[in-house]
């Protein structure tokens, strides 16, 4: 033995020699065995919706490395050419393109797996997209966003924003008829803007629609500025997730203070490193069968043409929706200025709105709450009632959009007046969300209730019983304490109590009128609620038999608000 | 605490009796851990391995005939079939190497590693009070040795720096962006009078004439039958710079119609000819081409968003989002019935943008 090295690989063989030479050389240079002691057997949780936002990032991945076998065969420019004469698509031959749209049948047809990486890149964008949004309805539904996530949830919803921008710039890139009506379409949004309008859409196509520019623009952002920015976001991401530690679903044993799950060696390194490829594999297999933008059919861009029946990519249809629900009226000439609100409405309000709401809510709840605590086991989406209502109403005004961005294919589809559907879709773009709203809460108080009728009564077997006196009953099995702790373990908020604004000479005091905002919101959260049973009402309900009611006015609130409770037999 | 098997019910009814319940329920702690058959069966953990080899198995297969279809499928002088099938069979292989490798290592997780669940604690992400009066600290003696306190200037000349640096990168930036800036081209096309034009495309030197799209061949009065829809383009303007912005700017559509049905106001009166209106084929509302025709209806539709305009009533919007109606093209026939524009639309086409009526 000597003296030069201290390692312990070589006091006790706990490991293989290549394994602890290397850990040895690493950490000698870069300190890693202290990175290995952090973080090799760093706890995650385990639920099968903690995989949506990993399909985001392995989505992400295959769109990194399909989108580099793409560019080394793109060409982004608008150059005219003359399709070759001996070249597939027959239908495309000698037909006059820029050479972004040639490169692009090139590479479908004369690239051995062009056409594969295409339909990879473009199932995968749709894939990314799409699972960033469920992620993020899941951390919506669950509170995943509170303290100390908020911050990660913001990130988060700027990779949102950074998609759809990626989304439209890749989109628009093979120059064909239908994404060339697209960036029409963005070009007439940008002009609606006050004042600058006119000018940001010099900016974009480098003068006047379509011009040269804009291909080899999008280009440079799609494949550099954004992912970069994505990329720089994904790691800021990951990073506070181990940083914070994962949250994790109420269940025995799990608190605010402790992490149960697995370590990341080597489970989730088997778990996680395998869903990468089950996701690449699964984006391959959709590229390989199921075709997608077959840009040949609609040919090359020409302004005067365009295709009926056209849907953006989902990302993009609720947007293309809410321009076409809008009526038109609202445009106005005020002083010689034209302020077009029938597109601004629809195209940035909209839009501006919802993503706010997005934005903000995590603040608007802590504000509600006024919790300055850490949070880190999930809720149940019933025990946060009004956010869940929330959310759902929000859901539901952007299926309206979807469906509304699509009313051409429900009109032809279902033979239906497409003015009609339009009409009742702007109805219900209003109604939807109250009536969603207020359904959503009920069903969510019931099933609370329905966790509290379980807790106090036990789950029903199906087994009915008859005494010796002649009396029937349905025996119940009581849950076990592990069982109930998920049903009675959660917080419930009350109204906040804030002291009014003024006191009693009528003296207006500091902050008086933002805590008598809280105080209203707080109601409209708080108000109607589910208290969860104590151990006192569960002992009553059994002192009582299982088959007894919980007697009146045992607690009142709970009496009141649970009047169905115990009364179900 | 209680073995998991008993009624936890009881124990509270217990507590109970001598009339001190908890407020709340407590945390039971972790449920026992149930084990797998594999743990305690090598029969069974062994045939998992097996499972576990098989699909990687198949995952080597799929990639190596991934492999072998780019050498056996050219696409040298290929059919479309040899398209499909090569993009078939590389993506199958791909793929099913790629599931293949996740597929096993899921399920080797699943059924071979360690299932029993760990717990780690947390702890708060401030590490304190006493840490963070040392960062304030901290902070206190950089600044004070930085010298920054009680000298304005000094902290108006960095602002100010700061402030001004990045113009020198985003003024020529942002500056070029827009090539020359000129927004007033929005409100000229294409079918502006000239003089001196070229007489095979302009009518007396001055006037385009209206010519088919995409074939840009002059177009008769007389070849225009009732109730039928032809695309018009500026004559001659294939040939032209800039053809793809002024075509967005000047496709026309050309429709004839009943005379009687046509609503002209006094000022329009001789924009159509014998019943033949052309209507700027630009939407009003965000630009896309307005391409649906309803003979029925002698209504113009937009496929973008629905805009739906009335032909025989100067293309005003009777539905959807779009707010103006198409804009108008005054039309004429020379001596040999071709049709010529008399003059540019009055008005820009396409989009409203805030210094339209300017």
């Amino acid at each position: 033995m000597t003296d030069t090295t201290t390692s312990a690989a070589i006091t006790e063989p706990i490991v293989p020699k290549p394994v602890s030479g290397t850990v040895d050389y690493l950490d000698q240079r870069v300190g890693a065995a202290s990175m290995i002691k952090g973080l090799s057997r760093k706890l995650f949780p385990d639920h099968w919706s903690f995989l949506l936002g990993e399909i985001a990032l392995y989505s992400f991945i295959v769109l990194l490395l399909s989108g580099f076998f793409l560019t080394m065969f793109f060409v982004p420019s608008m150059t005219e050419v003359h399709y070759p004469e001996d070249a597939l698509p027959v239908t495309m031959q000698g037909v006059e393109m820029s050479e972004a749209f040639a490169s692009t049948l090139n590479m479908s047809f004369h690239v051995r797996g062009g056409l594969l990486m295409r339909q990879i890149h473009h199932w995968a964008a749709l894939m990314f997209v799409g699972s960033m949004v469920v992620h993020m309805l899941r951390i919506f539904f669950t509170g995943a966003f509170r303290k100390p996530r908020e911050l990660n949830y913001l990130v988060g919803f700027s990779m949102l924003i950074l998609s759809l921008l990626a989304g439209l710039t890749g989109y628009s890139l093979p120059d064909d008829v239908l994404s060339g009506n697209g960036l029409r379409i963005t070009d007439g949004v940008v002009k609606s803007l006050p004042i600058i309008g006119s000018y940001m859409s010099y900016m974009v196509f480098g003068g006047e629609f379509p011009g040269t520019d804009v291909i080899p623009r999008m280009f440079t952002l799609h494949i550099l500025l954004i992912p970069a920015l994505i990329l720089g976001l994904v790691a800021l991401h990951l990073f506070l997730v181990f940083w914070q530690k994962h949250t994790q679903y109420p269940g025995p044993g799990r608190t605010d203070k402790n992490v149960v799950g697995y370590p990341l060696f080597p489970v989730y390194m088997a778990k996680a490193g395998g869903f990468f490829f089950i996701v690449f594999g699964v984006l391959a297999l959709m590229g390989a069968f199921m075709s997608i933008n077959s840009v040949w059919n609609y040919g090359p861009f020409d302004p005067a043409l365009v295709s009926a029946g056209a849907q953006p990519d989902w990302y993009m249809l609720f947007l293309e929706g809410s321009l076409r629900l809008m009526p038109g009226q609202p445009e106005f000439v005020i002083l010689g200025w034209t302020l077009s609100l029938n597109v601004l409405i629809p195209a940035v309000v909209i839009p501006g709105l919802l993503f706010t709401f997005l934005g903000a809510y995590p603040f608007i709840e802590a504000a509600v709450t006024k919790d300055t605590g850490e949070h880190h086991v999930l809720d149940r989406p019933r025990n946060a009632a009004t956010r869940t209502s929330l959310g759902a109403a929000f859901l539901s005004v952007f299926i309206v959009l979807l469906v509304a961005g699509a009313n051409d294919l429900v009109a032809t589809h279902f033979g239906l007046s497409l003015n009609a559907i339009t009409w009742v879709l702007r109805v219900l773009f209003f109604v939807l969300p109250v009536v969603v709203f207020v359904i959503t809460k009920r069903i969510c108080l019931a099933l609370q209730r329905k966790d509290r009728e379980v807790v106090l009564h036990g789950h029903e077997t199906g087994t009915v019983r008859r005494t010796a006196d002649g009396r029937f009953y349905e025996v119940h099995q009581p849950l076990d304490e592990f069982e109930r702790w998920v049903r009675v373990g959660h917080h419930v908020y009350r109204p906040l109590q804030l002291a009014p604004a003024e006191d009693a000479n009528g003296v207006r005091r500091p902050g008086g009128r933002l805590d008598g905002i809280r105080t209203t919101l707080s109601r409209f959260f708080y108000e109607d609620r589910v208290e969860p049973v104590t151990p006192a009402e569960l002992a009553t309900a059994h002192s009582h038999g299982e088959h007894d009611q919980l007697p009146a006015g045992e607690s009142s609130r709970v009496g009141e608000l649970t009047s169905t409770s115990g009364t179900s037999h | 605490m209680s073995s998991h098997e008993q009624q936890p019910s009881t124990e509270v009814a217990r507590s109970g009796t001598d009339g001190r319940l908890p407020e709340r329920f407590e945390n039971p702690g972790l449920a026992p851990h149930r084990h797998r058959l594999a743990d305690s069966d090598p029969k069974v953990s062994k045939r998992s391995e097996r499972q576990v080899v098989v699909i990687f198995l198949i995952s080597v297969l799929a990639s190596i005939a991934g492999v072998v279809g780019y050498f056996v499928i050219p696409l040298d002088e290929p059919s479309i079939l040899d398209v499909r099938l090569s993009t078939l069979v590389i993506g199958a292989g791909l793929g099913l190497g790629m599931l293949g490798i996740g597929v096993a290592a899921v399920q080797w997780a699943r059924a071979l590693m360690d299932d029993a669940e760990k717990v780690e604690d947390r702890h708060p992400m401030s590490a304190g009070p006493s840490v963070q009066q040392q960062a304030f600290e901290m902070l206190r003696d950089g600044g004070s040795e930085a010298n920054i306190a009680r000298r304005p200037v000094l902290k108006g000349a960095v602002g100010g720096a700061l402030a001004l640096a990045p113009l020198a990168f985003l003024v020529p930036l942002i500056g070029n962006l827009g090539a020359d800036w000129d927004i007033s081209k929005f409100a000229r096309t294409a079918w502006r009078p000239v003089r001196g034009g070229d007489p095979e495309r302009y009518y007396q030197g001055q006037y385009r004439y209206l010519a088919v799209d995409p074939q840009d061949r002059r177009i008769k009065a007389s070849e225009i039958t009732n109730n039928n829809i032809v695309h018009v383009i500026p004559h001659g303007l294939p040939e032209e710079e800039h053809y793809l912005e002024e075509k967005a700017k000047a496709v026309v559509l050309l429709v004839r119609v009943d005379p009687g049905l046509l609503k002209e106001s006094a000022e329009r009166a001789d924009w159509s000819y014998e019943g033949i209106v052309a209507y700027s084929k630009i939407c009003t509302h965000v630009g896309c081409p307005v391409a649906l025709y309803e003979q029925q209806t002698h209504h113009l539709l937009c496929p973008c968003h629905q805009s739906t305009f009335d032909i025989t009533d100067a293309a005003k919007v009777v539905f959807g989002p779009a707010k103006r109606a198409l804009p108008q093209l005054p039309i004429a026939v020379d001596e040999e019935g071709y049709l010529y524009a008399k003059a540019d639309f009055d008005e820009p086409v396409g989009p409203s943008y805030w210094q339209r009526e300017r």
